[in-house]
């Protein structure tokens, strides 16, 4: 039986952060409502593809879907029991955000069957968050670990992001320091680096160009400037050794790189997000959602009011028949694209590559039936010789220099 | 065909400066004599070539016969010559004259007499042409025809008291401009019954008949069938068909008596052999002496033309050869560069002419080039007393072997309004000129004349100029001569390899602000690359400039979550989409952009 892994977009947020370009706003609770109507439909009309699959994680991403009512994920969760096989040990990860849910609601989500919680930290500095327009202080995450905790989850991830406007070196360590240092220790740290988007206020702000607004942080004196939302972006070089620093003071920490931006304690890799970059399927649900199953990828509409327009309007005896169901789908999805057989291999190299042990030779063949030399050789001979790339036994990986410039190296494998 | 009356023909041309409504006056006399409906009518029906159109500038001259019902109650022929408007093109302007015998000057009426108003002025009394003045534009705001008149006369001398005023755009008084043809321009005088003495004023290619062939039938008769020959070229052949020109149509007849303007076709493959202002005669009975001012036109600007894509070389020949059956005057050879691969050196009569050519090949032929900085032929002298062209710096000797080198100089005339005179001529002192004379043609208008050498001017002259005054400078020059001059070679070094392509030759003096400006250029097309790379401006193998792109230290993209991957994949795909378009130098990767924007080194001064 195939594994399946199940994504639940929750597009609703207190508030949008500034940096942000993830698919989310903020809704009225009738909105919302109607959205978990619509979404409820979504699944039962979607299972029906999944049979013959066995679900081994769920993944709650939003938004924040920590900001909506705890029952609305409740009621999700007892649909999704219902209707999927999910297994005993699925790893059923929500994300949180501090201020958004209390004691009370973690403890219904826990005995809901969520078993891991992805705390969106950002950054433990009280400026720094500010500046990011994220809703919460430091002392609020505080009180949400330590909830985290009392509520009974033993498997949670603390996410970091890193070359914030206006943030040293020191700065960036010092958060790693705190997070490192909270009572349990997370299992799990992501540390992304901070990415201007389009269409974010951010962007305004700091334009395409980071290259011309970053400065050398060691020699910007910081005059306690007043205007926060200016501050440069650190240059390339302090991005960069904040990469390696993170690397340095995670592992003192006893905690392993598995992804670009990943780090865990042995064990608790997030098998939901790896499932992403080993070309597992995955079936999204809700708003703007994106699937990869049985070789296609796809995503829903990211129009809130066609979504809940579509389901909305499907009576529920609609949702049995066959044809009905095949047209409510095709009505939401969008950008149908079947992966041909070199689309699937150049999926295997770059996703495959932001893992630290890198991709199998052994499964490359197994999966196309072709050695990955005859393929790419001379790709990964010429990564080789800048020691960009690494060749060890099976395991073909990035380089630590090699990770730096992933992009670099990834688009070699494209054809 | 009724028997031939020259005295009821009218052969003519309308020289204007650039953008003083030429075409769009003749678009109306053509409307108007109705050989085409307004409906046929496409603007400037003359100007054919998509370039032409987009730019308004007429880069081969055309030719149109129009029947014109006279208040006299005659009917007439008239045979109206547009000529190119552009210095570039000069000699095709002077040959275009040659077949005409009088000529409509355009002047606008806002903004009265320019510098290439008086070039063309010039050039039409040479060729003994009778000059009569129309002002265009009376419908705008701020014309002033009375003192347009008056400046015409002034500066000028011509006769322009009762100049037609017209608007060719609203396409009022053109009746009057008919008139005044018929009136103002004398009808042709040859001898038909004297042997046949045609001059070619332009030609083109058709690919089932060969070169067409556009001439102006001096005296005798060109007839179909008959066995004529060139006199310059020397080729021969037989006349196949005659006939004249409807507006974008050859119109067959029997034969093209004396006074008359048409075209002929002879199977001829090659245009080299019929060449504009040659003279064509009969074989049997050839005319004691061809007509005066032939020349063969040799080009003045050089440069190399690359096939972006390295594959589509054969292409770009195929492209060259048939630009070349339509434009005598495009020269070119091939050539290899370590940089660029293979490709042509191609010779052209000026910056425009070249530009024009990289437009067709880039626009009709849909090849993608890349095109080194543009120069012009030196003469080398060498320290064994042999001389030669230098057209390519890569090919300059060891210093050890030259004697002296020697630069092209033109003879440049500038009309500015006197408030900008002091910018202008601080400009003309950077591009080492040498002042000659100032001749005030009004209190507020001044012609400057300065020396100047061509490869000065082949650059950025004409933007520098056009911001310097605000627009209002209008520049026109002609090639003097060759004088000796401090000439050296400066090369670019990218990491630590010179660039052929990126080598020219400058005034010593110039050398190193010139070698920074690239340095400074180049480091900012030149993308990051996992290692340092040293950009250097060096003459004579001493390093005068650089500058350093920095290594690309890091090149992530942070997260990648399941919805991403598509994201994701499209900019790995830009990435290396943007690496296929780059030459490979040593082991850096150059985008071909580096190349063009060389040439543009004092934009945002």
């Amino acid at each position: 039986m195939n594994s399946l892994g199940i994504y639940i977009h929750i597009p609703f947020c207190i508030r949008k952060c500034l940096y942000c370009d993830f698919l989310s706003f903020s809704k009225g609770r009738a909105q919302q409502a109607l959205y978990f109507d619509a979404l409820e439909k979504e699944i039962l009309i979607a299972t029906k593809d999944c049979r013959e699959y066995e679900v081994d994680s769920v993944f709650f991403g939003g938004g924040t879907p920590t900001s909506v009512e705890p029952e609305c994920i409740v009621r999700i969760m007892n649909v999704l029991r219902d209707n999927f096989q999910i297994k005993n040990d699925a790893e059923i990860t929500m994300e949180c955000n501090p201020g958004t849910a209390d004691y009370e609601a973690l403890k219904k989500y826990r005995e809901a069957g969520i078993n891991r919680l992805s705390i969106g930290l950002q950054s433990a500095n009280d400026e720094e968050l500010k500046r990011l327009g994220r809703i919460h202080d430091r002392s609020m995450f505080e009180d949400c670990y330590k909830n985290a905790v009392k509520a009974g989850f033993e498997n949670i991830n603390v996410d970091l992001m890193s070359a914030l406007p206006g943030q040293s070196l020191e700065a960036w360590e010092d958060n790693l320091r705190y997070v490192c240092d909270l009572e349990p220790a997370p299992q799990h740290i992501s540390a992304y680096s901070l990415i201007i988007e389009e269409g974010t206020p951010f962007y305004e702000m700091y334009g395409d160009d980071s290259e011309e607004n970053s400065i050398d942080y060691a020699s910007h004196v910081q005059a306690g400037s007043r205007d926060d939302c200016r501050l440069p972006l650190p240059d390339e070089d302090t991005e960069r050794k904040m990469y390696h620093r993170t690397e340095e003071i995670l592992s003192a920490h006893g905690y392993h790189r598995y992804e670009i931006s990943n780090y865990s304690e042995n064990g608790k890799e997030c098998s939901h997000n790896l499932r992403y970059w080993q070309g597992g399927d995955y079936l999204g649900v809700g708003l703007g959602a994106a699937s990869l199953m049985k070789g296609e990828r796809f995503h829903n509409t990211s129009d809130f009011e066609r979504y809940i327009e579509v389901l909305g309007n499907a009576l529920p005896d609609k949702v049995d028949g066959d044809n009905d169901r095949v047209q409510l789908l095709s009505d939401i999805r969008e950008d149908i694209e079947k992966l041909d057989e070199k689309a699937k291999m150049e999926e295997f190299m770059f996703l495959g590559l932001r893992l630290t042990e890198g991709v199998s030779a052994s499964e490359f063949k197994d999966r196309f039936g072709i050695e990955i030399g005859e393929v790419y050789g001379d790709v990964i001979e010429d990564l080789r010789e800048k020691e960009l790339l690494e060749w060890e036994g099976d395991m073909i990986r990035l380089s630590s220099a090699g990770l730096d410039v992933s992009n670099y190296c990834m688009a070699e494998f494209l054809f | 065909m009724a028997e031939f009356d020259q005295s009821k023909v009218r052969n003519f041309c309308i020289v204007a400066h650039i953008d003083h409504g030429k075409s769009t006056l003749a678009d109306r006399m053509i409307e108007t004599t109705g050989v085409l409906t307004s409906r046929e009518m496409q603007n400037q029906v003359l100007d054919n070539m998509d370039i032409e159109r987009e730019r308004g500038i007429t880069i081969k001259s055309q030719a149109v016969r129009m029947i014109y019902k006279a208040k006299d109650g005659e009917e007439y022929v008239f045979n109206m010559i547009d000529t190119p408007g552009h210095v570039d093109f000069g000699y095709e302007v002077s040959r275009s004259l040659a077949a005409c015998d009088g000529a409509i000057l355009v002047v606008d009426a806002t903004q009265g007499v320019e510098a290439q108003t008086l070039a063309n002025v010039y050039l039409a009394l040479d060729h003994d042409l009778d000059v009569f003045p129309v002002i265009n534009k009376i419908d705008l705001p701020s014309a002033r025809p009375d003192e347009v008149k008056e400046e015409i006369e002034d500066v000028i001398g011509i006769e322009a008291h009762d100049a037609p005023l017209v608007s060719a755009k609203m396409g009022t008084g053109i009746d009057d401009v008919l008139e005044a043809v018929v009136n103002r321009i004398p009808a042709p005088n040859g001898d038909p019954k004297e042997p046949l003495k045609a001059l070619i004023f332009d030609s083109v290619y058709d690919s089932y008949r060969g070169v067409i062939v556009f001439v102006r039938v001096r005296d005798g008769v060109l007839k179909k069938g008959m066995t004529a020959k060139c006199m310059a070229s020397g080729a021969s052949w037989e006349v196949v068909e005659v006939g004249y020109f409807g507006p974008g149509q050859f119109i067959p007849c029997d034969e093209l008596s004396a006074g008359s303007v048409g075209y002929f076709t002879a199977s001829i493959k090659n245009i080299q052999d019929a060449r504009v202002g040659d003279t064509v005669t009969e074989v049997s009975r050839p005319c004691a002496e061809p007509l005066p001012g032939y020349k063969k036109v040799m080009p003045m600007v050089y440069c190399g033309l690359y096939p972006a894509d390295t594959a589509r070389y054969p292409e770009l020949r195929d492209a060259l050869e048939k630009l070349q059956l339509n434009d005598a005057s495009l020269f070119y050879e091939p050539e290899t560069s370590q940089a660029l691969g293979f490709g042509f050196r191609a010779g052209f009569l000026g910056l425009l002419h070249l530009e024009v050519i990289q437009e067709r090949l880039e626009r009709e032929y849909n090849i993608d080039l890349v095109s080194t900085a543009p120069g012009v032929v030196y003469k080398v002298h060498k320290t064994d007393g042999t001389v030669f062209d230098l057209t390519n710096p890569s090919n300059l000797p060891d210093p050890s072997e030259i004697d002296y080198m020697e630069e092209p100089i033109v003879n440049g005339e500038i009309m500015v309004t006197t408030d900008y005179v002091g910018s202008i001529m601080q400009l003309c002192q950077e591009r080492r000129g040498k002042y000659l004379s100032t001749e005030y043609i009004e209190a507020t208008r001044a012609i400057l004349k300065y020396e100047l050498p061509l490869n000065e001017i082949i650059y950025d002259f004409f933007d520098a100029l056009k911001s310097r005054s605000r627009g209002y400078a209008s520049f026109d020059y002609e090639i003097k001569g060759y004088e000796q001059s401090e000439l050296v070679k400066l090369d670019i070094l990218i990491n630590r390899e010179q660039v052929d392509a990126l080598s020219f030759i400058v005034h010593k003096d110039g050398a190193y602000e010139r070698g920074r400006k690239m340095c400074e250029k180049l480091k900012g097309e030149i993308p990051r690359h996992l290692f340092e790379i040293p950009i250097q401006a060096a003459v004579g193998g001493k390093i005068i400039a650089r500058e350093t792109v920095k290594a690309m230290r890091k090149d992530v993209l942070a997260k990648c979550y399941g919805g991403d991957i598509s994201r994701k994949r499209k900019l790995l795909e830009k990435q290396k989409e943007g690496k296929k378009k780059m030459r490979q130098i040593g082991s850096v990767e150059i985008p071909q952009q580096a190349f063009l924007s060389v040439l543009k080194l004092d934009e945002g001064n």
